[in-house]
């Protein structure tokens, strides 16, 4: 089965081992990303803060793409890149005058109509349903799901029913044999593109997520975005000096925990590539 | 609503109402920042429906509008359903093609700009260039100058840029996107 995939710039850089983890696990459940060709950089929080049209342009110019290869489905695991490849297929959509604005600069055919599937979207649809089979080493560990913002909010254009309080990664992990915790931080925003230029914003936002998930229990944090990842991990010195202590627990991708319970190795799922060491054998 | 009023821009743009919002406080209640806000989101939303000139000033020349992380937490909890992260977006662009960046938020715009720069030199993100950019618009020369070497070595930073083919195509979408800019 070959899907269409839109990687995005974050999982050929800084989120690899979320690449490499998602490559691996759709390989083992006989499914083929195909990487649609040619595309740019969705414009990610810069574009829409400081520019309308090209906020909808770089994202419509993927979805063109994606388009004109006839792919029925677009995979798109980057939950900043997700939300903005949604939110534009949504406001030009409503907007008739401003689609025909940006299809007139993209100069390519574009019906605005192909399907986006984010991770856990995907997920639920074509790993689930093959797990049973696929499952060879159990994660028997209490994690914390964390979803944040982009993959649910604003909850009329993510199609999310449970913008407070989702359950869909829960629903993964369980069948992974993990026990998923009830905590009240998985929407939370971990302070996303400040990682740069406010660190220190970060270093509070994530830290209270990283705090709460630990006093709760938790022994891993588990993620769908590559920027909450990288604020929970690699921001992990920000985080220790506004808590005044320091934190152990890792933080992995839903796709990393999937490809251990399938057996592949440690390596396979790129977790040597994480800041905070992972180590989830751990027993409750 | 007089067609000069920020509020009425606002609205032809967005298409919110801002006179539908009944000061109700949820926005500001739950938004992750509003405790470091010179104008929280209710008080924001507030001054827009006054349509009063100084206040559209203040507005635009304040931290608020740069440090909000566009989490959308306000508009999914607000009783009217009221777009303001859109309306936040409408206000940054506004602020920012007039030169009224805050001074506090230099920082955050400028960060903005290198990511667009990036990208609009190679059509992907280039983290490296991103934040060579940064550093050098930004001034904040030595931040973060262990990490860098760490990523590299966990592999997570690329030396070299990856370039997208239609070159010509992509330029299309950036000419003439930041012309009007005052600075």
């Amino acid at each position: 089965m070959k899907i269409g995939f839109y990687p995005g710039c974050s999982l050929t850089g800084s989120s690899r081992e979320y690449n490499e983890s998602l490559l691996a696990i759709a390989k083992e459940a006989g499914i083929e990303l195909v990487e649609i060709n040619d595309w740019n950089c969705c414009g990610a929080t810069a574009a829409h803060n400081l520019n309308k049209e090209l906020s909808l342009s770089l994202p419509a110019r993927n979805l063109a793409i994606a388009e004109s290869e006839e792919m029925d489905e677009l995979v798109v695991p980057c939950a900043a890149c997700f939300n903005r490849l949604v939110m534009t297929q949504h406001e030009l959509s409503e907007k008739k005058d401003l689609k025909k604005v940006i299809s007139e600069k993209l100069q390519m055919p574009f019906k605005n109509e192909i399907r986006i599937l984010n991770v856990l979207q995907f997920l639920e649809k074509h790993i689930v349903p093959r797990l049973d089979q696929l499952v060879k080493s159990p994660l028997e560990i209490d994690v914390a799901c964390y979803y944040g913002c982009l993959l649910v909010r604003p909850q009329n254009v993510m199609k999310s029913e449970r913008f407070e309080d989702p359950m869909s990664m829960d629903t993964i992990m369980q069948k992974l044999g993990a026990n998923p915790i009830d905590w009240p931080f998985k929407t939370e925003c971990c302070g996303a593109g400040f990682s740069i230029s406010k660190t220190e914003i970060v270093g509070e936002l994530s830290g209270k997520i990283v705090r709460n998930a630990t006093g709760r229990g938790a022994k891993a944090i588990v993620v769908a975005c590559p920027m909450c990842h990288s604020n929970l991990d690699m921001r992990r010195p920000a985080i220790d000096s506004y808590l005044n202590m320091k934190m152990d627990i890792p933080v992995i991708y839903i796709t990393q925990a999937i490809a251990l319970a399938m057996g592949l190795t440690p390596r396979q799922a790129g977790i040597q590539r994480h800041f905070v060491p992972v180590n989830l054998t751990v027993n409750r | 609503m007089d067609k000069e009023d920020l509020s009425f821009k606002v609205r032809q743009d967005t298409g919110v109402n801002v006179r539908e919002c009944y000061q109700c406080g949820k926005c500001t209640a739950g938004c992750p920042v509003g405790e470091r806000m010179d104008l929280r989101p209710s008080v924001i939303m507030r001054m827009l429906q006054s349509g009063d000139t100084a206040s559209e000033e203040e507005i635009l020349l304040s931290n608020s509008i740069w440090l909000c992380l566009t989490c959308e937490t306000c508009y999914s909890r607000c009783p009217m359903e009221l777009d303001i992260p859109k309306v936040f977006d409408y206000l940054r662009e506004k602020s920012y093609a007039e030169g009224k960046v805050n001074s506090q938020s230099s920082d955050i715009v400028t960060f903005h700009k290198s990511f667009l720069n990036a990208v609009e030199r190679n059509g992907r993100l280039h983290e490296m260039t991103l934040i060579l950019d940064y550093k050098i618009h930004s001034g904040n020369l030595f931040q973060d100058i262990t990490l860098a070497p760490e990523m590299y070595s966990k592999g997570k930073l690329h030396l070299l840029p990856e370039h997208i083919k239609d070159k010509k195509g992509f330029a299309r979408l950036f000419k003439d996107q930041f012309k009007k800019r005052k600075s």
